[in-house]
This record gives C-alpha cells, sequence and structure tokens, in this order.
C-alpha cells in the first residue's frame, strides 16, 4: 500500500522532507520510523491524517503520516 | 524588594512607600492582578483618571534563576474592559529587581497635553519632560536609541509607541532588549494607558544597585542547578524552541488541522512551507550576516526561542519572530512570503501595536473588503498608518472586534473583545475552554492546554473530543496564574511539566530566597487565588458567564478538514471556574 510520509523540524536533517513509501499490509508508523532510522525516542508525535496516533496503529492505503520531534512554542 | 514607588501624574508627585504587607509575598502577575483588584474602580474608563497602571518584577527576577527576568504589567484593559495582566522580557523586571522596587504605580493623568519620561535611579524618581524628537510618530527603534543616548546605554526602558500615544486599544508596552532592541507586552492595550497618562517612557538606571538578597544562598544555587538541568535536558526547552522558535509550530498545527486560515474558515493552508520554523531557519542561516537563529530575550534566558531575522543582505529586520504573528499574517491573512511578514513585524513593532490583536484585526479587515486578501504591501502600508494615525490606521489599531463592527461581519474572532489567537478552538477543543473563560479575553498564554492536546507535553488529550478538557483548562489557568507571578518565562514549563524535579527546584529556589516554605500545594492556591480576584474585578466591571462564550459561528461553522463544530454546552465552560 501507498502512504505519504512527512518529516518535520529535525527529523530532516539527511532525511527527505516528504516521500511516498510503499508498505506491506499491516504496517505501522514504527516500521517507517525504523526504515528513515529514526531514534524511537525523537519520533515524539505522530498524525496520521490529521489526527494524533500511537506508533502501533495499523496504516492503511494512502494514509498520510507526519512525524514530529519533541517541538513547542506558543 | 522593599519599595513601592507610586507616581502621581496629576499632582506630578512621587511617593516611595514600604511595601504593604499584604503584597509582601506576591510578585509579577499575583501582585498586579490583586493591585488592580484593591485600587482601581472596576467600572472607571480605561484611559480615564481613575485607572491605573502598575509594573511588578515578578518573585525570582533580578536572580541568577534561569529565565527569571519576566515583567508583568497590570491595569484595566481599554480593550477588553476587563483586567489585564500582560508580560515581558527584556532588561526592566532585572534592573527593578536589583534596586529593590516591588512595584511602581502610575495613576492619575496631567491636565496638559505634555509628555514626560519617568526616570527611576537610585537617587530616586523624577518626572521630566519628553524629548521632542521622540513624540508624534517617531518610531520605537529610534526612541530607544534616543533615550539610550540620553540617558545611558545600559538603562532599561518601557515605552508607549505611536500606538501608545494615540491611546489605540491594541497599543502595547515595549521594552528594551539586551541588545537595544524590543520585546513587548503585547495584549491588552495597556501601550493606551500609559499614553492617556501622558507618559511616554519609563527609564531605569540601576547603577549602584546591589544583588538582590537570598537567605540561603547555597540552597538557592543548587535548586537553581537542578532546575536549569530540567530545562536544557528536555527536548522543547533545551533544543528545539532555540533551533526552530515558536514558529515551529506552524506544521504541527497544520497537519493537525488546527492552524486558523483566512479569518477562521479553515484549519489548514496549502503554503505553510513558505512560513513555517523550518524555512524561517534555514532562511536565516543561509542568509548569513546579522542573523541569529537562536536569541534570549533577556539576560539569563537558556530556552533562547527568539531570532533575528534578517533581509536578502543578511541585514536585520526584526527579532522575537514569533508564530503567533506569522500565523494570524500568513495563514489568516493569507501573506505567503515571510520577508513580506517579517517587515510589518517589525512596523508593528515599531509602532508599539499587539501583533496577535492587528495581524487577526487584519484577516478581519481583509473579509470586509477594507484591505485585498494575502497582499503583504497593502497590509504594511495600513499598518504604517496606524502610526500616523491615517483613520484605515485607527480602525486596525482599535482591535479585530472593532474592524468587525466597522465591516458589518458576523465571523468576528474574539472573546471579551480580545482577539482568538492562532490554534482553532473547534478542532483543538481545550484550548477554546480557555479562550472563553479566562479573565484576559481570549488569550493562548492563560491556560495553554495545546501543550495536552496536540504537542503531547504534561498530558495526552484528544484535541477533538471533550473528555478530559475541563479539567486540564482549568489546571492549565491555575498553574500559568502561579508562573505568572515567579518571573519565569511561561516556556520553563515545557522542561517541568513532567519531570516533578524541576517543579520542586522552581518553588525551591522562591523558598531559598525568601526562607519561607512553599508547598506544591501554596503554589496552586496562590494561582487559584490570583484567578478568584481578577474574576471578581471583572464581575465588579459588568462580566457575567455570559461573556465566558466563544463567538457564536463557531457553534454553526464546521472547521475544515476535521469539519468540526464548537460543541460545549454553556454549563460545561461554566464548570471550568468551579473551583
Amino acid at each position: 500500500m501507498q502512504i505519504k510520509v512527512k518529516l518535520f523540524a529535525t527529523l530532516r536533517e539527511n532525511r527527505e522532507k516528504e516521500m511516498m513509501m510503499d508498505l506491506t499490509q499491516g504496517a505501522t508508523p514504527k516500521d517507517i520510523i525504523e526504515r528513515l532510522n529514526i531514534p524511537k525516542e525523537e519520533a515524539a508525535i505522530i498524525i496520521i491524517n490529521g489526527r494524533n496516533a500511537k506508533p502501533d496503529r495499523v496504516l492503511e492505503d494512502n494514509d498520510v503520516v507526519a512525524i514530529f520531534p519533541a517541538v513547542g512554542g506558543g | 524588594m522593599n519599595k513601592f514607588i507610586r507616581i502621581d501624574m496629576t499632582a506630578m508627585k512621587v511617593t516611595t512607600e514600604e511595601v504593604p504587607e499584604k503584597y509582601a509575598g506576591l510578585g509579577g502577575r499575583a501582585l498586579t492582578s490583586n493591585f488592580v483588584a484593591n485600587e482601581v474602580k472596576p467600572t472607571c474608563h480605561a484611559l480615564g483618571k481613575n485607572n491605573k497602571i502598575i509594573f511588578a518584577p515578578g518573585l525570582l527576577s533580578g536572580t541568577a534563576a534561569p529565565n527569571s527576568g519576566r515583567i508583568s504589567v497590570g491595569a484595566k484593559s481599554p480593550l477588553t474592559g476587563g483586567i489585564k495582566e500582560s508580560n515581558a522580557g527584556g532588561t526592566f523586571s532585572q534592573k527593578m529587581a536589583k534596586m529593590g522596587i516591588k512595584a511602581l504605580v502610575i495613576e492619575g493623568m496631567p491636565a496638559d497635553d505634555k509628555y514626560h519620561i519617568i526616570k527611576i535611579d537610585m537617587n530616586g524618581v523624577t518626572i521630566e519632560d519628553a524629548p521632542a524628537e521622540i513624540i508624534g510618530g517617531c518610531g520605537n527603534y529610534k526612541a530607544i536609541e534616543v533615550l539610550s543616548a540620553k540617558y545611558g546605554e545600559k538603562v532599561g526602558i518601557a515605552l508607549a509607541g505611536p500606538a501608545g500615544e494615540h491611546r489605540l486599544p491594541s497599543a502595547n508596552i515595549s521594552f528594551k532588549d539586551p541588545e537595544g532592541n524590543m520585546r513587548s507586552a503585547g495584549r491588552g492595550g495597556l501601550g493606551a494607558v500609559l499614553g492617556s497618562k501622558k507618559v511616554k517612557a519609563l527609564v531605569i538606571d540601576e547603577t549602584g544597585a546591589v544583588a538582590v538578597p537570598i537567605a540561603d544562598p547555597e540552597k538557592f544555587r543548587a535548586a537553581s542547578k537542578v532546575f536549569a538541568k530540567a530545562l536544557l535536558d528536555h527536548p522543547v526547552a533545551g533544543k528545539g524552541l532555540a533551533a526552530y522558535g515558536t514558529d515551529v509550530l506552524v506544521n504541527i498545527l497544520n497537519e493537525a488541522g488546527g492552524l486558523p486560515a483566512k479569518n477562521f474558515t479553515a484549519g489548514r493552508i496549502d503554503h505553510n512551507d513558505n512560513i513555517s520554523g523550518e524555512t524561517m531557519n534555514a532562511t536565516i542561516t543561509e542568509r548569513g550576516g546579522e542573523g541569529k537563529v537562536s536569541h534570549g530575550c533577556h539576560a539569563g534566558c537558556i530556552i533562547r526561542c527568539s531570532q533575528w531575522y534578517t533581509d536578502k543582505q543578511g541585514k536585520y529586520i526584526t527579532s522575537g519572530f514569533e508564530y503567533e504573528t506569522i500565523w494570524g499574517l500568513g495563514a489568516d491573512a493569507g501573506i505567503k512570503d515571510l520577508d513580506d511578514i517579517a517587515y510589518i513585524d517589525r512596523e508593528m513593532d515599531d509602532i508599539g501595536i499587539d501583533s496577535i490583536e492587528t495581524a487577526v484585526a487584519v484577516a478581519c479587515a481583509m473579509e470586509g473588503g477594507l484591505l485585498p486578501w494575502g497582499d503583504g504591501k497593502a497590509v504594511l502600508e495600513a499598518v504604517k498608518g496606524i502610526a500616523v494615525p491615517t483613520p484605515l490606521g485607527r480602525i486596525i489599531g482599535s482591535g479585530t472586534a472593532v474592524v468587525g463592527k466597522v465591516c458589518g461581519l458576523f465571523r468576528v474572532p474574539v472573546v471579551k473583545d480580545q482577539a482568538i489567537p492562532a490554534y482553532d478552538p473547534r478542532p483543538v477543543k481545550g484550548i477554546g475552554l480557555t479562550y472563553a473563560t479566562t479573565p484576559m479575553g481570549a488569550d493562548h498564554t492563560a491556560g495553554y492546554c495545546i501543550s495536552g492536546n496536540i504537542l503531547k507535553v504534561g498530558a495526552d488529550i484528544d484535541p477533538l473530543k471533550k473528555d478530559g478538557q475541563i479539567e486540564y483548562s482549568r489546571a492549565m489557568q491555575i498553574g500559568t496564574a502561579s508562573v505568572d507571578s515567579t518571573g519565569m518565562c511561561l516556556f520553563v514549563y515545557f522542561g517541568i511539566a513532567d519531570n516533578p524535579g524541576g517543579y520542586q527546584a522552581l518553588i525551591d529556589m522562591i523558598n531559598s530566597q525568601y526562607g519561607i516554605s512553599l508547598t506544591a500545594t501554596d503554589v496552586d492556591k496562590l494561582g487559584e487565588s490570583v484567578l478568584k480576584v481578577e474574576r471578581a474585578f471583572n464581575k465588579a466591571a459588568g462580566f457575567t458567564n455570559a461573556h465566558d462564550r466563544l463567538p457564536e459561528f463557531f457553534e454553526y461553522e464546521p472547521c475544515p478538514p476535521h469539519n468540526v463544530v464548537w460543541d460545549f454546552t454553556p454549563e460545561e465552560i461554566d464548570e471550568v471556574y468551579n473551583f
């Protein structure tokens, strides 16, 4: 299945900021994080199709997965 | 801090008193709000002789505690008609604290139209004529230069810009920062109150002052070390804010569908990459020259969320280039060029006008046909007109609620006439409760529920659901009222929210400075008492629970992409202040 992956802030260092990924059925954000060699603790916020999600959420075809390090402001 | 100074602008008389007993344990917002509640007639006109304006450093200001240099300013707000506390960085707070000044109060109003400078040094306080060249449209950058040349390069300055002289309801008070640029007590029109009292600026020179006394220096040092480590070890407080500034939020709010766009008609934009913190960082780095990716707004700031943003030649345009401003102009008003936004930001600082209120007012003016959508050049000209002031400048400088009325709009994003900032309350429900209920009028900093709703710091709450939001907004508002009383930058919250040791270190610093033994419960009680005092003032000024509501359009206009509406009932909203 095709998943759109978006990376932000420090996670863009030495990585593309946006990419399409071909993943097998049952894949989760955890698989993406591992494939991109992102240290687990650096993937602090995951947003799938505009909604916060956990790393073990099972993905569906055409999902948009945004991964952020810990960020804040205000 | 043992001096309580009153400057009576009617009699042109200065009185230095001992700190009244009831204010002895208070600082920052706790002090300004209690003072306003005790001494300002709630029904007075905010620009009349019965309003009073108070400047107070936080409890820890002037010490070596990291990030403790915030100053609180309080008065009745000409924007909201309610109580106001607005705080800022810069150098003023630490100088006041080192001089032992607990509070500076300006009251009364002179009969003539002459502007004054209030000069504070170790010999006392004098009221002087303001230099003619900084009156009548002179920008704040120039005014700071003139005053620094006259009174000394190192003096601290608080000033009303042209917007304050025109007594516009969104005029801010600008504080000189360590490099001679400025930070603002932005919200609620306190610059207009200063202008109404014919005070152009306060200038403070702490030459000859000694260090702030610390009851138990060893314990203080130890606690300060733990506190600094808590901040520096946290990925947001110690690293993220320095690298990307607060503008890092553009992308995450955009992904979450909570970035208000085109006068709050959507929660997402397509040009987010043009205006994001990542782009700002890359632009500053690439342009080199005077640019700085990280910058602290006061001595002792270790978070360093500010920056110096430059033009293509690497020359300084603006600093403290914040998410709220960039969102307001970039997403809400649709300006797609970050340089255009930077020039408008500089102009707003130079004129001394709140960059949140003004950006939201600009977006409303676009909906109302007064300005073309997304036109940065047109907005810059209109904002420059505030200093003149042109009729359009006066309208925009009067804030979002006035623009909405002038244009005959129903989609006017304000609570208590103060503009709603950069998080849509429909898809991020927690922050909506804070906007609705804080005595300040719509204000994200009064109880920053974005933290647990979106950023997952300190809590993990579904932003699209109501569950847990009432209790969360209440707790965040109480905690914020406490932090605002310490002189601490609110961003220390990121470092201590999930770190009990860091939070305890903050309390230990206060205890070892004053030789007292506050507990976490006492600190919560302080926050609660501040909110109760503020709310009582507003009630006496005529506010009821019916004012604790979001604009009606949020209830019937779904916000894409989630297509949700604001659905808290009045009874649920009223639960926030049930403590």
